[in-house]
This record gives structure tokens, sequence and C-alpha cells, in this order.
């Protein structure tokens, strides 16, 4: 089985994220950057399936500017088996990526595309089904499984999404309001996933070692990326003014009574 | 004039209150750019929509009984096609995230998700990095496509006169994807995304909600969690508050041992009146909330449900 997963560099979820004074994007100075989280749930996963179907092989891609090289060798260093690395420099919407995967599609022609359900930076969560449709796949975003994080068959690392016995189909439990579903998709198809999948692994410092190593091919985007949704400002949002201590339980009730007018 | 099309959500051929939400934002689009709004019901729920909108457009067969994206996306773009839409308006719940994109990509539309705001007629804020910021996003394609984040548009009012509910025939695409079966949480108690008052568990609670629930009961609360809670399966997944859970905003939200993450916060923070119960007085939630009390939950929740029960 052929996995193709992706990996997007976001600013880290711990760095400070503030406007610029200009308002036309967020400070990147100071900032730290690293995989999106969920695109490292998706590794994971691809990793697990490929380790429990041999023979297989987890494709990494990443597209963006030259330092997106960084997240597709934390993926190799989880142990992904090469990347590529669509290289552009400046903004692209999720269309455009969606666009552009669909030509890594083309070329890679994967059984199954790994993906996050949102990125942390744009907090889109289009990707995938935009790509779906283009592919015209069938999806099941919000992957998860029945199991908790604390189960045993998370601490024995079991894939989450099960391979049909025909290698032709999978079967993916998703969040949804109200519930769980399960739905079974023919491949090949698109998965987001959400943090109830899995715990991703570190990486060792002998897999990182290895990692340097792996193959990572450039490749142009192939397609016109003129972007279908601008950001045309970005503002700080609203601060909440500050509220006040109180001593004890009683004088809680008498204020949500009295003051906030709520209970 | 634009001509907006929005997408009712149903479950067992009941409208979804979600969609009503929808609606105001597609009411607040038409007032801006001048136009008509239609609707459009994958499932059932044709008439009940077409009480508060003048145009329905619901489908209505055996191919379409489970809400699969690659077929409920197929409907809604018909519908859009057969009426010219210009905009197409579905709210941000699980069901508008899964099928909106694939509408776009059928449209050759843009797509704006989780909108906070309507600016112009081709612009909308919506919220980034976990809400860190706010941009103002402009849709470039002729055709758009928005979902909105229900809590930032109040729920439609019925109009005057019912409107026509008329069955779009649409033949569902081959779907490479089937449905199997679907685990549903049942709660007696309100919605999450409805309710006016939100009592909410975080890891300080280690996996103990009775004094949650019970505050809840008590105040005729929804029950929420901090993810910490929801990863180690103390609570359903769809309980989870946050930056990639549900975005709420109540009257009132009690968070009790939670830390007050920005992730957290990204789904809170809009709430009229937010309490924080947590024994660390350092903890980052006290920076949002309105009375902060320093104190074990497990003696202040108990206490707090007497109190309020007094007051009934
Ligand atoms: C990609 C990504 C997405 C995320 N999305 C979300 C999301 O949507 N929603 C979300 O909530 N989180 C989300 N998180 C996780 C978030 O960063 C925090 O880890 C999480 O919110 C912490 O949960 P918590 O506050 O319950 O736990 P902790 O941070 O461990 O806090 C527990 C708190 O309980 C207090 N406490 C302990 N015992 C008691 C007691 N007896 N009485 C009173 N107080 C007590 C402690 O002082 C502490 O402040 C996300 C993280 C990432 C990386
Ligand atoms: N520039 C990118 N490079 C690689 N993957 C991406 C990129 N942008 C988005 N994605 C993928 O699409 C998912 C959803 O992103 P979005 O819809 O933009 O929130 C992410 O979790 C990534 O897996």
């Amino acid at each position: 089985m052929k996995i193709l997963v992706t990996v997007k560099r976001v600013e880290d979820y711990e760095s400070k994220i503030k406007v610029k004074p200009d308002n036309t994007w967020i400070v990147t100075e100071g900032v730290n950057y690293r995989a999106n989280p969920f695109d490292e749930i998706a590794v994971e996963e691809a990793l697990r399936l490929r380790d429990a179907n041999m023979p297989s092989e987890v494709v990494a891609v990443s597209i963006g500017s030259g330092t997106a090289q960084a997240e597709i060798r934390s993926a190799l260093a989880m142990g992904a088996d090469r990347g590529i690395l669509v290289k552009h420099d400046g903004f692209l919407d999720s269309d455009a990526v969606a666009r552009i995967l669909v030509k890594v599609v083309e070329k890679e022609k994967p059984d199954l595309i790994l993906m996050g359900k949102q990125a942390v930076d744009v907090d889109d969560n289009v990707c995938g089904q935009l790509l779906a449709e283009y592919l015209g796949y069938g999806q099941a975003t919000f992957a998860s499984k029945k199991e908790s994080l604390e189960s045993a068959e998370e601490k024995a690392k079991k894939p989450g999404l099960k391979l049909g016995a025909d290698k032709k189909t999978m079967q993916v439990v998703r969040e949804v309001d109200g519930g769980v579903e399960t739905l079974e998709l023919q491949l090949p198809a698109v998965v987001t996933v959400d943090l109830r999948l899995n715990i991703p692994r570190y990486a060792s410092l002998p897999n990182i070692m290895k990692a340097k190593k792996k193959p990572i091919e450039e490749i142009a985007p192939g397609v016109d990326v003129s972007p279908k949704v601008k950001v045309v400002k970005v503002e700080a949002p609203p601060a909440r003014a500050a509220g006040v201590k109180v001593p004890d339980v009683a004088t809680l009730v008498q204020k949500l009574h009295d003051e906030a007018k709520v209970v | 004039m634009a001509t907006i099309l929005v997408v009712g959500e149903q479950a067992h051929g009941q409208l979804k209150k979600a969609t009503l939400n929808a609606l105001t934002a597609a009411q607040q689009l038409a007032q801006k750019n001048g136009g008509q709004i239609h609707g459009v019901v994958v499932g059932g729920a044709g008439e009940e929509l077409a009480q508060f909108v003048q145009n329905v457009h619901f489908v209505q067969n055996a191919q379409f009984e489970h809400a699969l994206a690659e077929t409920h996306a197929a409907a809604v773009a018909e519908a859009a096609k057969k009426i010219g839409a210009t905009d197409v308006v579905i709210a941000a719940t699980a069901y508008g995230k899964d099928i909106a994109p694939r509408v776009a990509a059928k449209l050759g539309a843009g797509i704006a998700s989780d909108v906070l705001a309507v600016v112009s007629a081709n612009q909308f804020k919506r919220a980034m990095w976990a809400g860190n910021a706010i941009a103002t996003v402009e849709v470039t394609t002729p055709v758009k496509v928005i979902t909105v984040r229900t809590t930032e548009f109040p729920v439609a009012q019925k109009a005057g006169s019912p409107g026509q509910a008329q069955q779009l025939e649409v033949a569902a695409p081959q779907a490479k994807t089937k449905f199997l079966e679907f685990n549903e949480v049942k709660s007696a108690r309100p919605e999450l995304t409805e309710a006016s008052v939100v009592v909410s568990g975080g890891r300080g609670t280690k996996g103990d909600f009775k004094p949650i629930e019970q505050l809840a009961d008590v105040l005729g609360a929804a029950v929420g969690a901090s993810r910490a809670v929801v990863d180690a399966g103390w609570q359903p997944n769809d309980l989870q508050v946050g930056q990639t859970g549900k975005v709420v905003a109540p009257k009132l939200y009690i968070a009790a041992g939670i830390s007050g993450a920005i992730q957290h916060l990204a789904g809170m923070k809009g709430s009229k009146t937010i309490v924080a119960i947590n024994k660390d007085p350092e903890a980052p939630i006290f920076q949002v909330a309105d009375y902060g009390l320093v104190a074990d939950l497990f003696k202040a929740l108990p206490e707090l449900s007497e109190e309020v029960k007094k007051l009934k």
C-alpha cells in the first residue's frame, strides 16, 4: 500500500502569536515552527498502517518555502520513507494547496491520502475535502477510533483505520456531532484525522540520523496558485475586560445573581 | 443582485437549529448585496425550512438517507446551479464542515470557513491561530461558499407567511463511501452549542464528573470538557470545547479544573459571563474569567449547587 501524508509547517502553538502593527499578518520573528499537530497524527497513522501491511510505503509531502524541508525531515525521522517538497514562497490558500495536491496524487497514485483535519495556523478545515472532491474520491473527515488514547489498543500502537481484507476498502470511525459514525471507503480515498486517532511517536536519535539520508524530491506547484480567498487584514481579537477573584462560593453566587444576573 | 442558498441540516427529518443561525448570516449577506434567499435541505425537513425561507428545495429519496459528503454535496451543488446561486451559506457544524468544501469545489467557488461576521458582499471575518488573530478574508470568485460559526449569528425568526417547499429531483452520484453505523451519544441535558449555561470540567476532575453534572442539572446546563478529559476517554468527544472542538457562547460558562490553554479559550471566550474554579491561583483561565474562585472543585462545586438550589 502506498500512503501519501501531508505535513504543513505552522507556527508552534506554544509560541506567542501577535498581530503585526500594520495589520497585514502576524509577527513571525521569534516564533518557532513545527509540523501541524494534526499532521503528526496523520504521519503516525500512516506508519502504523504501513507496518501492519508490508510491503507499503509512506510518502510525506509539504507545500511551502524551502524551510518546510524541516517538517518533511521530522516526518522522515518518525519513519516515513521519502519526502516531496512542492516549493512555493508566499501565501497559498487552501484551495491552491488542494489543487497542487491533485498533481502530486496524479504522479504518485497513492492508495490512501492522510491529512490533518485542520492546519492550526489558518484553521480552515477544508483542504482534505477539497482534494477529495477534485479527485472524485470518497472521504472520511475527523477520523478517530472507538478506543480511548489510554486504551490497550493505543498502547499496542494498533492502527485505528482498518484496511479491508481485500485491501481495497478501509473502515474509518469519525467524530461527528452527537456521536461517532463508521464509514467504509473505497480506496483510493482521503482521510483527515482528528485528535483521538493516536498519540504520535517521538523520533529517536538514530532515526533522526537515518532521516538525513532519506530522499526529498523538490517540485514546482504546476498549477495556477492565485488565491480564491485572500487575507486582506489581520487584527488582534477583542480583549476581555479583567474580572475579579471572589473569596468564597457565597460571594460568587451573590455576584452571579445580583451583578451578572445569570442565575 | 445576489442569490443566496442557505443549506439546511436535519436529523431524523427535523431541522437542526444551527440552520437558523446560518440563515441569519444569509440575511445579513442579502442586506449587503440586495438579493434573494433560497433554502435547500437534503433528506427531509423541507416544510420546516419553508417556515423561515420563501423558496425551499428539498431532496428526499433513499439514496440520500445517510449524510455522505459525496452525495449531499452533489445535491447542494445541483440546487445551487439550478437557482444560479452566487452564495452558499452553511452552518460550520460537523456536517457543514464535511460537505461545504466539496460544494465549493463543484462550483469553482472560493470558501471562507467558520465565518464570524459578514463585512461586505465578499469580505468576511474569521479566526486564525486559535483565535489569536481575527482575519478579514476576501473571496474573489463569482460564486462564494461560506460556513458560519453559529454562536456569532442569532437564530432567525419565522417568516410572516410560510414559503414553498418543492422537491428537487437529483440523481445521487455513485458514492465511493458506505455508511456502516452511527453510535449516538444520548444525553438528557441540553445540547452544548445551544445551551444558555455550560458547566465544563478539565483534567482537575480526575475523571470524576459527578460534581460537574450535579451543578449542570441544578442550572439546566449542558456539560462541556477540555481536550485532556476527552483524550482520556472520560467524556465523549463531542463535549470538547475549543479551537478544534465545539465553540460555545452561553450566557454563563463555568470552567472547573481547566487550566485555560489558548486552544480551550478559543472555544469559550465569547461567553457572556465566565466563572473559573481552579486551585492554582496562577492558572491562565483566570485571565478571561469575570469571576474567579481559587478552590478545590470537589468542595466548591457541591457548595455552589446547594447555594443555587436555595435561590430557586
Ligand atoms: C492541536 C491542538 C488542539 C487542541 N485543541 C483543544 C481544544 O479544542 N480544546 C481544549 O480544551 N484543549 C485543546 N488542546 C489542548 C490544550 O492545549 C490543553 O492541553 C488542554 O486544554 C488542557 O486541558 P485541562 O485544562 O483540562 O488540563 P490541565 O492543563 O492539566 O489543567 C488542569 C487544571 O486543573 C486544576 N486542578 C487540578 N485539580 C484541581 C481541583 N481538585 N480543583 C480545582 N482545580 C484543580 C489545575 O490547577 C490545572 O489548572 C489542543 C492542543 C493542541 C496541540
Ligand atoms: N502547505 C501545506 N502543505 C502540506 N499540507 C498542507 C498544506 N496546507 C494544508 N495542508 C494539509 O491540509 C490539512 C488541512 O488544512 P486546512 O484545510 O488548510 O486547515 C492540514 O492538516 C495539512 O495536512
